[in-house]
């Protein structure tokens, strides 16, 4: 899988000793310079991340039985982050609601911290100045990781497309699973692309008996 | 013999549930140990990711930094209130049962306990403690 690594700490120059007042342009300005690398460097979508499917007789009945209940264990609770960019955020937290109800899917918890979280739901339009927000958080998320791009706008710009200040379409920082269609799409597409992604997690391989004994 | 036989049957579940307070963390660590052996957890850190979440955006300085010390003075009265109701709750809990013998004497004792506090808060008042200077 191929995963957009901007893995360089890359400390902003910040004199601790002066108030912060004084270098609010310093930080500002190195915020720029990040946004401006990313649209230099992210001009191409980055591809879906494609399940292996297994192949040999490397995977006997004990390993997929193992691999199922793992499985099957991600897909019950999924714990997404809070992460609302725009107004799709809003059909989100109707989703989370009780007439929709994410609960179902063991999946009411919103996390607030990525540490905590499985899949980041990008709701809402993805401008140039949250693009390194965005890389940083899903970098920050343990493995294993899901994307659901929610609306037009997070899947390719939308009515935004072309536009100087939004990315088009939300794959060019991080890799996406599932795409839901939309603007805004209703709580039910939503759900219905959580059902996906739970299908997707399904076929997830985990045991890798090659790696244990070698 | 018997006085031990009570004592224990009242507090042997205390030190049951602590040993499975005990155990029930240390085998889901041991656990998780197990599951990075074997390849199904992953480990995978890297700078980013072990570094502060700050919202994302970039951490631009050390988590250990000073506080302004006006929150000092906030800090100590709340501090000396919380005690007060962490005291009351008990008093409330127990007045009912007391109120044949004692129960003048421990509503007036309270309302005295609470009467220097309220003496306390008006002196912080006068003070200006509760000011943001």
């Amino acid at each position: 899988m191929k995963v957009s690594d901007n893995q360089d700490l890359n400390l902003i120059n910040y004199n601790i000793s002066k108030p912060l007042h004084e270098q609010t342009s310093i930080i500002d300005s190195e915020e720029g310079q990040d946004v401006n690398k990313l649209i230099k460097t992210n001009t191409k979508p980055l591809s879906e991340p494609i399940i292996e499917v297994p192949d040999g007789l490397d995977r006997n009945l004990m390993i997929t039985s193992v691999d199922s209940l793992i499985n099957w264990g991600r897909k019950s609770s999924v714990w997404p982050l809070t992460f609302g960019l725009a107004c799709c955020a809003f059909e989100m937290m109707a989703s989370a609601m009780s007439r929709f109800d994410l609960s179902r899917f063991g999946m009411e918890v919103f996390r607030a911290s990525p540490r905590q979280a499985d899949l980041i739901i990008i709701a809402g339009t993805v401008t140039w100045k949250m693009a390194p927000v965005i890389e940083r958080v899903y970098n920050q998320m343990p493995d294993p990781k899901w994307v659901i791009s929610m609306g037009v706008c997070a899947t390719s710009g939308g009515p935004y497309y072309q536009s100087y200040s939004v990315v088009p379409g939300v794959n060019h920082i991080i890799p996406v699973d599932v795409y839901v269609p939309g603007c805004p799409p209703r709580p039910d597409a939503l759900l219905y692309g959580i059902m996906m992604l739970h299908e997707k997690i399904k076929r997830y391989k985990n045991l890798d008996l090659k790696q244990i004994f070698e | 013999m018997e006085e031990y036989s009570i004592y224990f049957e009242r507090y042997g579940y205390f030190s049951l549930f602590f040993v499975v307070a005990l155990l029930v963390p240390a085998g889901m660590l041991f656990g998780s140990f197990i599951f990075k052996i074997i390849g199904i957890r992953k480990n995978n850190p890297t700078p980013v990711k072990t570094d502060i979440y700050e919202a994302g955006i970039r951490t631009f300085s050390s988590r250990w930094s000073g506080f302004n010390f006006r929150y000092y003075t906030f800090a100590m009265m709340f501090l000396i209130f919380d005690v007060e109701v962490i005291f009351l709750f008990p008093w409330a809990a127990s007045l009912i049962q007391l109120n044949d013998a004692y129960g003048l004497t421990v509503l007036i004792e309270m309302f005295v306990f609470i009467g220097v506090l309220i003496l306390g808060w008006f002196l912080a008042w006068k003070q200006k403690a509760m000011e943001w200077i």
